[in-house]
């Protein structure tokens, strides 16, 4: 309930939890109006779908776990205590069937006793096949947290980058003084915390320096310039040279988001940090510690002071520290009807207007879906309280999680009971505060002007002097309690169901180490990753195994510090954001005519251009495969890569990328070029353009068109800088199209400007021409093994040309022609592509290997290795069937026709294959063993994924026009 | 990870492609040894190593960068120019 006259905002705000209207205020967690509400039940545990109710007032909150809004937009496993309360705000609650007062599988919670640690492993050994087919899904279901909707989030996120010379972690008296030191003193500083409300335990305090001193640092902070304020923003993971991961919650508190994201994922560049993160209370273990209405005190604390709330009529306090006896003189003075203390220690000098029990601890905790009662047992003997709210300190954890991200690991420091940061373990951060173990206010604030000063000494920074408020003087001072001895079930991780008992028969099962101990009860797990029992569980299992706290050690903290939704991390590498379209210039003509585009990289291309008649891609395939044979095909092909390539030394450098020769290449004369990996293997193939004395374009593949230019520059920067030659990838500069059949020069003859013969352009001639008043390049080469062209205009053109082709090609009875002719018309050639230049071919596997020539190449000496010169290599063939089946596919096994088709006995493997309209038959390219020498021979081609059996004949790769007598002319 | 190119400061590692160790092509004329080395041997030091990376969507340079695979701290960058002879 709240008390009259205390807490936040005043603007009253209605949400619903579980389809029932409740109203909060403005500045309220769910947590805290739920509270306010005096809603103690909130959520079912994870296993023995136990009665939980809120028992943090913070981050770490394991229990208070709801999804918020319906539909595609449900948020699972958000935290009731993060989660901002707004108008319209719906929630619900999770792990429970049918309802959260009343739910079946609590049923769990009687079967305990077969449940423990552990149990899947052992109950679930068979029958075989069963744990998959019918044990997890019966788990999954019976266990759990929130679910996802299934659907895609309609909601978008974003990423960003920041920089700055300070990064603050935390807004807590240590986070704030060192940004105002640093800030004051001209550095750029991000100061980022979780809190939507800056000010860190400051605001969970009833005297000054509290709320009003935070708020007048702030007032200050926001002033300046150079400092950046990011609330509602977690730093999740430290990582290399300064760098660090931060979710911001963007618009998940707002009614209408109003097209904000919903939650941004930031890479934070700091040349310092300084954490401030701040310390979590950590609970005792005793019997039904997880009743609704058990709490940390430092939770009762914060919604006293900063939400005016107090979740009981009847608060008792339990510690083993003296915060709890400034939690119930608080409470006390607050009004709120204080049972009791009960202390843990026996030398504790009472103090206070409340009753004070020492040495004495409680052993039970009574009520079901709410506290009713607890057990004390005391020095005499066992006592039973009535209380509906019971507030526990086990002392306090630093938050270090942060220098553990780069492999540190923390130090146990014995007078606080607690592990505490080493320091360097992350370079350039520097803890400050309680979560470096000053766990009081005068500490936290003189470390962090401390911290600040020393970061601002680093970057050559003079700090300027700021004045710290007076601190009470005060000490802290803690026996450490882990958990009551007693019997029945203590809790340690609330949201994994992880008790005493189950960390106690991890180490007798002799699982001791304490990552065996966290597999096997799953401790830390659960998406709080332990926060507030991990350390409980350690001591418990150091206890049980006989070893010190220290000596058992802490599991590794890994980013991220709170969960992080994918949608955040990945946000802009969806779709398009993940792989943008490239679309050559006659995209919009191609779909305009009806093509199907295809990928090739981030290329689109027109696989087909379906006439009206025409209902399979067959059809149009055949038929633009005979219209290239016969009159003329127009195709894009201005997805090849092309570089232009220019100096003295641009000849020397095509020799030395090149296999072959091309310092002999004439003057407006193109040559075919195979260019090697250093390896011997065969990288890439193309034809390179000379243009001029010193200045050639050099065509690439589409795929390897990015290696190749970081290829040739690896050889001009590394290998050979003294060349004087530049080059630069000019792919999308020009528009280029390949003008394919024997009737290509009568239609380029309509177009150009100046008519072109045999004798000015023969096969592989290329020069300047003028396109209807455009300059323009013309190149004789064929990849169709026609009579072809290649002409290439400057971008801007591409559309414009393309489809004056197209319409001229229709007039001579051709068209345009898509990937799968253009592939048809390569396998009849022979002509290789990355399908047969896989990577693992050689020059000679391609029957090329003589055209490296004498001369220093990349590859030539590595080519000649005893491996890749083997005669028993496989070798390039034609195939054709010769049997009853006369299906040929790429990825097909050859075997000796009487061989059984066993991996053994592998001959070779098909890599491209197509039906040849010309040939009227299938057609095949493959790579057999010998090859070269077995033409004529009949070879079995197997392909076992699709079960084709077929009987082939061993042919020459090129199947079509050998002679070559269609290019010239 | 942020790398120091010289032609353009400091920039993050996603500007840049790695390729490999930083080694000197050998120039034996057959195939050896030395060229077994160079395409297929390597340290794998746990400490200082130099690495070819390229500042692709960069200025394009080809850097050597010194960098260290235990602390992940990168220790310096040059031009590949003549840095692997």
């Amino acid at each position: 309930m709240r008390i009259a006259g205390r807490g936040p905002g005043v603007r009253p705000v209605s949400f619903s939890f579980d389809g029932r209207r409740y109203e909060g205020r403005e500045g309220d967690t769910l947590a805290s109006a739920l509270l306010a509400n005096d809603v103690a039940l909130v959520g079912r545990s994870f296993k023995y779908h136990r009665p939980r109710g809120v028992m943090t007032a913070g981050p770490e909150e394991p229990n208070a776990l709801v999804t918020i809004g319906r539909g595609a937009a449900a948020t699972p496993n958000t935290r009731a205590t993060v989660q901002e309360v707004f108008d319209g705000l719906e929630a619900f609650s999770q792990n429970r069937w049918p309802s959260l007062d009343w739910d079946l599988l609590a049923l769990n919670d009687l079967a305990a006793p077969f449940l423990g640690a552990g149990f899947y492993y052992k109950t679930f050994m068979g029958p075989r096949g069963w744990w998959e087919r019918v044990y997890e899904p019966l788990i999954r279901r019976a266990a759990g947290l929130g679910a996802l909707s299934g659907r895609p989030a309609p909601e978008r996120s974003e990423k960003a980058f920041a920089f700055c010379d300070l990064l603050v972690i935390g807004a807590g008296p240590a986070g704030l003084t060192a940004a105002l030191v640093a800030g004051r003193s001209g550095a750029d500083v991000i100061l980022a915390d979780e809190d939507f409300r800056m000010g860190g335990r400051l605001l969970a305090k009833g005297a000054e320096p509290g709320p009003e001193w935070a708020a007048g640092i702030l007032a200050e902070l926001e002033s300046l310039p150079n400092v950046r304020l990011m609330p509602r923003t977690t730093v999740t993971g430290a990582y290399d040279q300064g760098t660090f991961g931060a979710l911001e919650r963007v618009s998940l508190h707002l009614a209408d988001p109003n097209g904000l994201p919903r939650e941004c994922f930031w890479r934070i560049v700091a040349k310092r940090a300084v954490l401030a993160a701040g310390a979590l209370e950590r609970p005792v273990a005793f019997r039904n510690n997880d009743r609704p209405g058990v709490m940390m005190a430092s939770a009762v604390r914060a919604y006293l002071h900063r939400w005016g709330v107090v979740p009981g009529k009847r608060v008792a306090v339990f510690g083993n520290n003296d915060g709890a006896h400034v939690l119930a003189s608080e409470l006390v003075a607050a009004g709120v009807n204080v049972v009791g203390l009960i202390d843990s220690r026996h030398d504790v000098v009472p103090s206070g207007d409340f009753r004070v029990w020492t040495g004495t601890q409680v052993c039970n905790a009574h009520g079901r879906k709410r506290l009713e009662a607890i057990t004390l047992r005391t020095p005499v003997g066992t006592e039973r309280l009535a209380v509906d709210c019971l507030a526990v300190s086990g002392g306090w954890n630093p938050s270090l999680h942060l220098t553990c991200h780069l492999g540190g690991r923390p130090e146990w420091q014995r007078d606080i009971a607690a592990f505490v940061p080493t320091p360097g373990a992350v370079p350039g951060l520097r803890a400050a505060g309680a979560c470096n173990g000053a766990f009081t206010l005068g500490a936290c604030l003189s470390e962090g002007r401390a911290a600040a000063e020393e970061a601002l000494g680093a970057l050559g920074m003079t700090p300027k002097a700021v004045d710290l408020p007076e601190a009470p003087e005060a000490q802290y001072n803690i026996t450490p309690l882990w958990s009551v001895p007693g019997k029945g079930r203590a809790w340690l991780d609330f949201q994994n169901d992880v008790t005493v008992k189950d960390v106690a028969q991890a180490a007798q099962e002799n699982f001791r180490s304490v990552e065996h101990m966290k597999r096997y009860t799953t401790q830390g797990m659960a998406p709080d990753q332990g926060k507030n029992s991990n350390v409980n569980a350690l001591a418990v299992l150091a206890d049980a195994t006989g070893q010190t706290i220290p000596g058992t050690g802490t599991t590794t903290f890994r980013p991220p510090y709170s969960p992080v939704s994918i949608a955040a991390m990945g946000a802009g590498a969806e779709g398009k954001g993940f792989a943008p379209e490239r679309f050559t210039t006659s995209h919009r003509a191609a779909v305009g005519m009806g093509a199907p585009m295809i990928e090739a990289g981030l290329w689109y291309r027109p696989s087909y251009f379906p006439l009206r008649s025409e209902t399979h891609w067959r059809q149009s395939c055949d038929r633009e495969v005979q219209m290239v044979r016969e009159a003329v095909g127009i195709c894009d092909v201005s997805t090849l890569g092309k570089i232009d390539i220019q100096g003295p030394d641009a000849a020397a450098l095509l020799d030395l990328v090149y296999a072959n020769r091309f310092s002999t290449l004439k003057e407006g004369r193109v040559r075919y070029g195979l260019m090697l990996r250093e390896d011997g293997f065969v990288m890439d193939d193309g034809t390179t353009a000379r243009l001029g004395p010193e200045h050639f374009v050099m065509t690439t593949t589409t795929a390897a068109a990015g290696p190749v230019m970081r290829h040739l520059e690896f050889v001009h920067q590394v290998l050979r800088p003294e060349l004087d030659v530049s080059m630069i990838s000019v792919t999308e500069q020009w528009a280029q199209f390949a003008v394919a059949g024997p009737k290509s020069r009568e239609l380029l003859n309509g177009l150009l400007d100046a008519p072109v013969d045999n004798d000015s352009f023969p096969f592989m001639a290329c020069g300047d021409v003028s396109v209807m008043g455009v300059a323009a390049r013309l190149f004789r080469i064929s990849f169709s093994g026609e009579h072809a062209y290649e002409i290439a205009v400057p971008a801007r053109f591409g559309e414009a040309l393309f489809r004056e082709l197209v319409a001229r090609a229709e007039g001579l009875g051709g068209g345009a022609y898509g990937m799968e002719a253009l592939n048809v018309l390569r396998i009849e050639k022979g002509h290789i592509t990355h399908a047969e230049i896989h990577g693992r071919t050689t020059a000679g596997d391609i029957g090329m290997g003589r055209m490296i020539a004498a001369k220093d190449c990349i590859g030539r000496v590595a080519a000649s290795r005893p491996g890749l010169t083997d005669p028993d290599r496989e070798q390039m063939v034609g195939l054709r069937p010769v049997g009853d089946v006369k299906q040929l596919t790429a990825g097909a096994h050859l075997f000796d026709a009487g061989a059984a088709p066993l991996r053994e006995n592998a001959q070779g493997y098909v890599t491209s294959a197509c039906f040849s309209p010309t040939l009227g038959e299938t057609r095949a390219l493959a790579f057999l063993k010998r090859g070269r020498a077995r033409h004529g021979e009949h070879i079995r081609m197997v392909d076992h994924l699709r079960g084709i059996d077929a009987l082939c004949e061993v042919t020459d790769p090129v199947a079509f026009d050998p002679e070559g007598g269609r290019l010239r002319g | 990870m942020r790398i120091p190119c010289p032609i353009c400061g400091t920039r993050d590692r996603r500007e840049f492609t790695y390729v490999g160790a930083a080694l000197p092509r050998p120039s034996d004329e057959e195939w050896g040894a030395g060229w077994d080395d160079y395409l297929h041997n390597r340290e794998n030091p746990a400490g200082e190593t130099r690495d070819l990376w390229q500042h692709e969507a960069g200025c394009g340079a080809w850097l050597v960068v010194t960098r260290n695979t235990v602390s992940h701290a990168v220790l310096g960058a040059e031009l590949a120019r003549g840095a692997t002879a």
